[in-house]
């Protein structure tokens, strides 16, 4: 909807692709740079998310539960259930962070349901010229996420295995030998493999949410590229035919997201458990 | 699109969330269910031997209801006899009280009856001596005599 600079439907399209940062970024890794409208979004959705189960954990009652105690407890007890089934260890972490991971990135996803321009329009109108809303759709906050859990299964690794342990398991598999001299040639072979399977897991999480979110924005934008024209086209019939049908396919992508942003959100948490799981089970 | 500080932001943020989410947040909600659980657990079985105590009660109950009225009716099988028992004995002692009674009235009939008797005999003995002697006093009188013959029936 928003005429957006006479470009057309391409500059519409990569304007919305920028974040709001302090400065442009000088080649694909600048740690000079900052995101703004990305940071803001996550610590806000943080504090909701926060606030919310807080709220709920400060009050919390082994009577009869209200309203909103008896929903998050719902989605408490379906991550429960998850870590309980996968997680057989005893961890006082995995559990919080399934819930963390999952709300958080359900949160993040559901921005993707605001209409597209609204809030770009709202930050045009204080001043700022680019704006993402969905956190989930800028790489930094996705790998930021993946990362985190990359960490958690190296240190759990260490942990439970050992150092010895930890590498044996990067080294000693898939190809073993009972020759000496033969596992010695072998090792640098399993480490290679090793090491891809291990560093595609953060990748892969990372890189799977980016990917179906930003396709999903990107599905809502050209969407909005019908009705580019603005308040103009309303002239004509094919102006009022644009505004319907934009309406009609975005409503539909929309439900259809809905099962995505959640769909994504359980995978994220699920494969963290899996990920932790295998870190701490010996084999 | 790039990688840049916003990456570290993130973590640093999506680490305080997670830690802040196993403080205070998992901990309670989950304490809070686990004690709610328990409670219901609870609960249903207070009530499963609330019922069976109940059902033992009943029973107890109806023993005793039983016996009572087993005892009720022996009592009052009882009573009744008692009170045949009272009754034959107050008609036993009626009757032989009014056989005492109709035997002292007929005893003073007949002392009456005898005294009357004797008293009349005596009279007659007199009235007979008296007769006699005026008899023997005298010669015979047909006529004297005949008045005193019928002086002697009138009088007796």
């Amino acid at each position: 909807m928003s005429a957006a600079e006479s470009g057309g439907a391409t500059a519409y399209i990569l304007h919305h692709q920028r974040n709001l940062a302090n400065e442009p970024a000088r080649g694909i890794v600048d740690f000079s740079v900052i995101n703004y409208d990305t940071v803001f979004f996550s610590v806000l959705l943080a504090l909701v998310f926060f606030g919310l189960f807080w709220m709920v954990a400060r009050r919390a009652t082994a009577g009869v539960p209200g309203k909103v105690q008896n929903f998050i407890e719902i989605i408490v007890s379906f991550v429960d259930d998850q870590v309980r089934d996968t997680f057989h260890g005893a961890s006082r972490l995995v559990a919080p962070l399934a819930l963390t991971i999952f709300c958080w990135i359900f949160l993040f996803n559901f921005m993707d349901l605001i209409p597209v321009d609204l809030l770009p329009l709202v930050a045009r109108g204080v001043g700022l010229e680019h704006l993402k809303v969905v956190p989930s759709t800028d790489l930094n906050a996705t790998f930021a996420m993946s990362l985190t859990v990359f960490v958690l299964i190296i240190f759990y690794s260490l942990k439970m295995k050992g150092v010895a342990g930890f590498i044996g398991e990067l080294t000693l598999n898939p190809f073993r030998a009972k020759n000496v001299v033969v596992q010695a040639l072998l090792v640098p072979i399993n480490f290679i493999l090793e090491s891809v399977t291990f560093l595609a897991r953060p990748i892969s999480l990372s890189l799977r949410l980016y990917g179906n979110l930003y396709a999903g924005e990107m599905v809502f934008l050209l969407l909005a590229v019908l009705t580019l024209q603005g308040i103009s086209a309303l002239a004509h019939f094919s102006g009022w035919f644009f505004l319907v049908l934009q309406f009609a396919l975005a409503l539909v992508w929309a439900v259809f997201h809905l099962l995505i942003i959640t769909i994504q959100a359980f995978i994220f948490m699920v494969l963290t458990i899996v990920y932790l799981a295998m870190a701490t089970e010996h084999h | 699109m790039n990688i840049n500080l916003t990456l570290v932001v993130q973590m640093v943020v999506f680490a305080t969330l997670i830690w802040g989410t196993m403080k205070w947040i998992w901990p309670q909600i989950l304490s809070a269910m686990d004690e709610r659980q328990r409670k219901i657990a609870q609960g249903l079985a207070a009530a499963e031997e609330g019922e069976k105590e109940l059902s033992q009660a009943r029973d107890k109950a109806d023993a005793i209801i039983r016996e009572a009225r087993e005892r009720a009716n022996q009592i009052i099988d009882h009573a009744q006899h008692r009170a045949n028992e009272l009754i034959d004995q107050a008609k036993g002692a009626a009757s032989s009280e009014s056989a005492r009674i109709v035997a002292a009235a007929q005893q003073q009939i007949e002392l009456d009856t005898t005294r009357a008797k004797e008293s009349l005999r005596r009279e007659v003995a007199g009235i007979a001596v008296g007769a006699a002697s005026k008899l023997l006093g005298r010669e015979i009188d047909a006529r004297a005599h005949a008045d005193l013959l019928e002086q002697l029936a009138e009088e007796i």
